[in-house]
């Protein structure tokens, strides 16, 4: 049975050309977009970016505390998978804290116009939100939330590892389960008040500092967790491919295949909410939102989004031989996650950019924070068996029939 | 209805039943149907059993569900009877969408349990042959149709050796019938033998 991954060069290198083209693009954006209008395209591109893959990759510390905690036991085959994917957190969460410290202390207004108080001093709403929407709140919530995350995830992380040290008895079984299950409801709560309420808020719906929606946050969520699950399945067949995880078979995919299914369509019922209830109220405080998105030159990526987001997963997802195949949800993986990634684009770009380009420095920093989170993957993976021989429900994963 | 001839084995154990099976089949004998007390893993695979098609007609339900539920509407707003409620257009799909959606639910849930019901010939008022009255409680009861290839002795003797505890013969209806258990059957206690044995 192979059980240690060995890291393959191709993809380590492959890892390196990816984050080689992140730096390019970025360079090219430094010198190429200049100006007012080139300068926020720059940090906006950033902001999507990094935030979009800080969150994607927190679904896996989420994953884990969430099966966790309902007891799963299916997952524990390839638990070492989403293990390694959190890992990025830190890396990632680093990258953030960086790009939102210097956009908010940056000097310049491009990205979120409440920095500046001359201007929120004048403005009725804004100076109503002034206790949520200022630099000194925005900054301790940012600093708060991504210690937190980091240190769950690194923590679930050395506790995994700790326990392949054990011996194996009833005993350890009951200390693995007590102390994950107590770990992994901190984190539970602290996702919840951190990705289920205010870290959205703060970094992504007060661009459009005027504008709210009760819904922005699960919605952020729904579209990271889908595409996490994405990341975890695309992980899964690609060392099941190279003959690791040898327990992992399709009863294993099927249950992933569900997932990403089933969230799809929880995306698409956050999205319609939100659309909905806005629509049918028609108040020009928060149809403004969805003016440039639906009636203006974006209408093309917003009805694009629904369709590879909701009826591509729905139609292609469906039939249970499409979750059993490992090529076909490789590429569904894929398309999810890029659909995402063009959901947070979306979101970010209208209220920021307002014209739409074609998103050749976006994409070139999306494929860098791709090679950054293949990289730390592949070397997380490296550091530990890929089964965690002393979890008590490694039997039940084994024998898993969905 | 035709009524036909089966060999009935009855067994104590899950672990017998499952190499039973799998014997019974490689033998070649005909297995009309296998009465567990619980759901037992993979003994549809066992018995050879096909996937269910339930899915591919749930599927037809809802889309009859979500064809049903946006064409009527779209006809009563836009033809029918057109009505200005507040100010929306005749035609407006988002207020349409969660109607659609819970008639594409209620159509296929709905049809869904009919289909079911009918291809496991369960319903109110209708009576199936019962092969042994404790199947539902803590036996496992495996009935043979015996067919003009094979005889009833072969199968009692091929049942005894799989490890069936006990073995009879019994000729019954093979589909449903109207009748109610609650006003026709005997109680458990003063059934006749050999179901009682």
């Amino acid at each position: 049975m192979k059980d240690q991954f060995v890291i393959p060069a191709k993809l380590r290198t492959a890892s390196f050309v990816l984050m080689g083209i992140g730096v390019l693009t970025l360079l090219i954006g430094l010198v190429a977009l200049h100006g007012e209008h080139g300068s926020t395209r720059f940090w906006a591109g950033i902001l999507q970016n990094s935030t979009f893959f800080l969150l994607v990759t927190l679904a896996s510390t989420f994953f884990i505390a969430a099966t966790t905690l309902a007891h799963g036991g299916w997952q524990i085959a390839f638990r070492r998978v989403p293990e390694a994917i959190s890992m990025a957190v830190p890396v990632l969460g680093a990258i953030v804290f960086i790009v939102l410290m210097i956009i908010v202390f940056g000097g310049k207004e491009h990205i979120y116009h409440w920095v500046n108080a001359e201007h929120v001093k004048h403005d009725r709403v804004l100076s109503w939100k002034s206790a949520f929407l200022s630099k000194g709140f925005y900054t301790t919530a940012t600093i708060i939330t991504i210690g937190l995350w980091a240190f769950f995830t690194v923590k679930l992380r050395n506790m995994s590892l700790q326990e392949d040290t054990w011996d194996l008895s009833p005993e350890s079984g009951r200390r693995i389960l007590w102390r994950n299950t107590v770990w992994c409801g901190g984190f539970a709560v602290i996702f919840a008040l951190s990705v289920g309420s205010t870290t959205p808020w703060l970094w992504l719906m007060s661009i459009d500092a005027h504008w709210f929606s009760t819904m922005y946050s699960w919605y952020t969520f729904a579209s990271t967790w889908v595409s996490g699950l994405s990341l975890i399945a695309l992980f899964v067949i690609y060392l099941k491919g190279k003959g690791y995880l040898s327990f992992v078979n399709e009863e294993h995919l099927h249950d992933l295949g569900k997932f990403m299914f089933a969230f799809s369509i929880f995306w698409t019922y956050l999205w319609f909410s939100q659309y909905m209830l806005i629509w049918y109220a028609n108040m020009p405080e928060e149809t403004e939102y969805f003016k440039p998105r639906v009636w203006g030159e974006w209408r093309p990526v917003f009805f694009l989004n629904l369709i590879i987001n909701f009826i591509l997963p729905l139609l292609l997802l469906m039939k249970r031989d499409t979750k059993r195949n490992y090529t076909a949800v490789t590429y569904i993986a894929i398309l999810i996650i890029f659909g995402h990634w063009l959901d947070f684009f979306q979101m970010v770009m209208p209220g920021t950019v307002q014209e739409l380009h074609f998103p050749w420095y976006e994409l070139g920093l999306g494929l860098g924070f791709v090679g950054v989170i293949i990289f730390v993957v592949i070397n997380q993976l490296a550091k530990a068996p890929l089964v965690p021989k002393n979890h008590p429900y490694l039997k039940e994963s084994i024998v898993h029939h969905t | 209805m035709a009524a036909k001839n089966f060999v009935v084995g009855v067994f104590d154990d899950e672990a017998v039943l499952f190499p039973a099976v799998k014997k019974v089949r490689a033998a070649g004998y005909k297995i009309h149907d296998v009465y567990t007390p619980f759901p037992v893993h993979g003994l549809d695979h066992a018995m050879g059993l096909r996937e269910t098609s339930l899915h591919t007609a749930g599927f037809i339900y809802g889309i009859t569900g979500t064809t049903t539920a946006l064409s009527f509407m779209s006809w009563v707003f836009t033809s029918d009877w057109p009505m200005n409620i507040g100010g929306k257009p005749h035609f407006p799909l988002p207020a349409f969408i969660p109607i659609t959606f819970e008639l594409t639910v209620l159509f296929s849930a709905v049809g869904m349990v009919l289909t079911f019901c009918y291809l496991c010939q369960i319903a109110p008022f209708v009576k199936k042959h019962i092969f042994h009255p404790r199947q539902t409680d803590d036996k496992f009861v495996m009935a043979i149709e015996v067919t003009a290839k094979s005889s009833a002795e072969d199968v009692k003797n091929f049942l005894a050796s799989v490890g069936a505890q006990e073995i009879n013969e019994q000729r019954a209806e093979t589909g449903w019938w109207l009748g109610r258990f609650d006003r026709e059957d005997r109680l458990f206690s003063e059934q006749p033998a050999p179901l009682n044995a």
